[in-house]
């Protein structure tokens, strides 16, 4: 499902690589916990996966596609089978969570008729039956959480990018987006999550690659934080 | 559902930056009046040379001493010069009651010039205006030749004054539109940052990308259509006000602007003001809104 093949990354003006030669294979369905301390490299991994940055040297396969090749005309259409959920939520302020999930369906040309008939039923998925019409500020950072997990999903994608969700939670909050997140990974969806989260990564018992200063130094099927 | 989505974007962005959009919409209206004023004087200036230049003479004036002899030479050398379309004979007659009527206002001066006072002349017409400084050299050492007038003289300094206006309308256009295009790469600027968790949003879920810029361009093409549909009310209002009103004169001694060629210069303001905005729009989104 997801490919990378000796993938080095300078950023521009930086001293050393943020990835060095790095060559990772995640097979569909799995779930992969990439940890590391601030500054490891982690979080480029996603953003290479999303082609907001491309590699210098290596190649990035998700899906069978070459995304380091790719034409950015055919961006879009690659990611919406990727979702996505980072730390700070994202969510559209002036929007309530049914708006926000709509929103994610109807600027890909999905029309409202879809969004009645799906939004509500992957709002009912991620624990938020009857707070579909509360705005973000009306809800807590948990349900905020839920609300960007469901419009990540609300496409069923193939892969659904995690960069530390539960940076901003508490503990209990924490445990409860990560069965969120195990529940989508059951339906078929390929998890990959960044986090630096010990607790968590104890707790789940899943693929746990470790990365310092840029290189893979621990590759483990069932893991520890370590 | 998505062109109303992308529609009621444009108004409300718009709408949003109210101020900026007046800025831009007034930079681009002036600066297409002096476009499509100086448009005008481009078609006008032509006309007016095809109108002339038709009709234009060369007037070779005879001395008073002219000899039978002379004036049937240089009629048979006129007329078979091949640089020479037409050649008129005008008698000194001819020319006293040319002059009569036209200064038939100022009898005055009519009862002053006695009709053998008047020089007789050949008004000929060239072939092609342009040689009239070899029909000059060829002819005006020749014996019982006053003068050679050539009236393209005249006409070619109303031609350079009406030349110098349209290339001062066309120089402050286009500092205008530098203004313009500058107020349109700013007000889509703000734009795309007070709408920069949407687009981001947008990018994230695989958005194409004609469908995050396409609010930010029409919203700048409405502005230039709005500057457009301005600009060409204001030269309407000086066709009516000015040239028909207060230079009535001035514009009946020139040819008259017809209302067809005010009209011609709508799409072509339209035109400049809608695309010039959508490029700008669009190179300015290409560095704010990277993929």
């Amino acid at each position: 499902m997801i490919q990378l093949e000796q993938v080095t990354k300078t950023y521009p003006k930086a001293s050393r690589p943020s990835l060095d030669s790095v060559s990772v294979s995640i097979e569909k369905g799995e779930f992969v916990f990439f940890i590391g301390p601030s500054g490891s490299g982690k979080s480029t991994i996603i953003k290479l996966l999303l082609h907001e940055v491309t590699p210098n040297k290596g190649r990035v396969m998700v899906n069978q596609k070459d995304v380091t090749s790719m034409r950015s005309w055919k961006i879009p259409n690659f990611r919406r089978s990727i979702g996505c959920v980072f730390q700070d939520f994202r969510l559209l302020p002036n929007r309530t969570a049914y708006e926000n999930v709509a929103f994610a369906l109807e600027v890909i040309g999905k029309t409202k008729a879809v969004a009645r008939r799906v939004v509500p039923e992957v709002l009912e998925l991620v624990g938020l039956g009857g707070k579909e019409h509360r705005y973000p500020h009306e809800l807590s950072g948990g349900e905020q959480q839920r609300v960007a997990v469901a419009r990540a999903f609300v496409n069923r994608p193939l892969i659904l990018l995690a960069d530390e969700p539960t940076g901003n939670l508490d503990p209990d909050t924490s445990i409860e987006i990560m069965r969120l997140l195990d529940r989508i990974n059951r339906t078929g969806t390929t998890v990959v999550m960044v986090t630096h989260d010990s607790n968590i990564v104890n707790q789940m018992r899943r693929r746990v690659i470790e990365i310092e200063s840029g290189r893979i130094v621990r590759d483990q099927a069932r893991g520890v934080y370590g | 559902m998505r062109l109303k989505y992308v529609l009621s974007e444009v108004l409300v962005g718009l709408w949003r930056n109210v101020t900026m959009t007046i800025a831009m919409i007034i930079t681009m209206a002036v600066s297409l009046t002096m476009l499509g004023a100086s448009g005008l004087m481009y078609l006008q200036v032509d006309a007016m040379k095809d109108a002339y230049y038709k009709d234009i003479e060369v007037s070779i004036f005879l001395t008073a001493g002219v000899t039978e002899q002379q004036r049937t030479e240089l009629q048979t050398a006129l007329e078979g010069d091949p640089l020479v379309r037409q050649v008129k004979y005008e008698s000194k007659q001819e020319a006293y009651e040319r002059f009569q009527k036209l200064f038939a206002d100022s009898p005055d001066l009519v009862k002053a010039v006695q009709a053998d006072k008047l020089p007789e002349s050949f008004r000929i017409n060239l072939v092609n205006p342009e040689q009239y400084e070899q029909i000059l050299n060829n002819y005006k050492d020749r014996e019982g030749i006053d003068d050679i007038i050539d009236q393209r003289r005249l006409l070619e300094q109303i031609f350079s004054i009406l030349g110098a206006i349209q290339n001062m309308a066309l120089v402050s256009a286009s500092i205008m539109a530098i203004a313009a295009l500058l107020l349109v790469a700013n007000t889509i600027q703000v734009a795309a940052y007070s709408k920069r968790r949407e687009v981001a949003v947008m990018k994230l879920v695989g958005a194409s990308n004609w469908f995050i810029q396409a609010p930010f361009v029409l919203e700048a093409v409405v502005a230039g259509m709005l500057g457009a549909i301005i600009g060409f009310g204001a030269l309407v209002l000086g066709k009516i006000f000015l040239l028909d009103g207060s230079l009535r004169d001035l514009t009946d001694l020139l040819t008259p602007i017809e209302w067809s060629t005010v009209l011609l210069m709508f799409p072509f303001m339209a035109g400049v003001g809608g695309l010039v905005s959508a490029v700008t729009a669009w190179v300015t989104l290409r560095f704010y809104l990277r993929v």
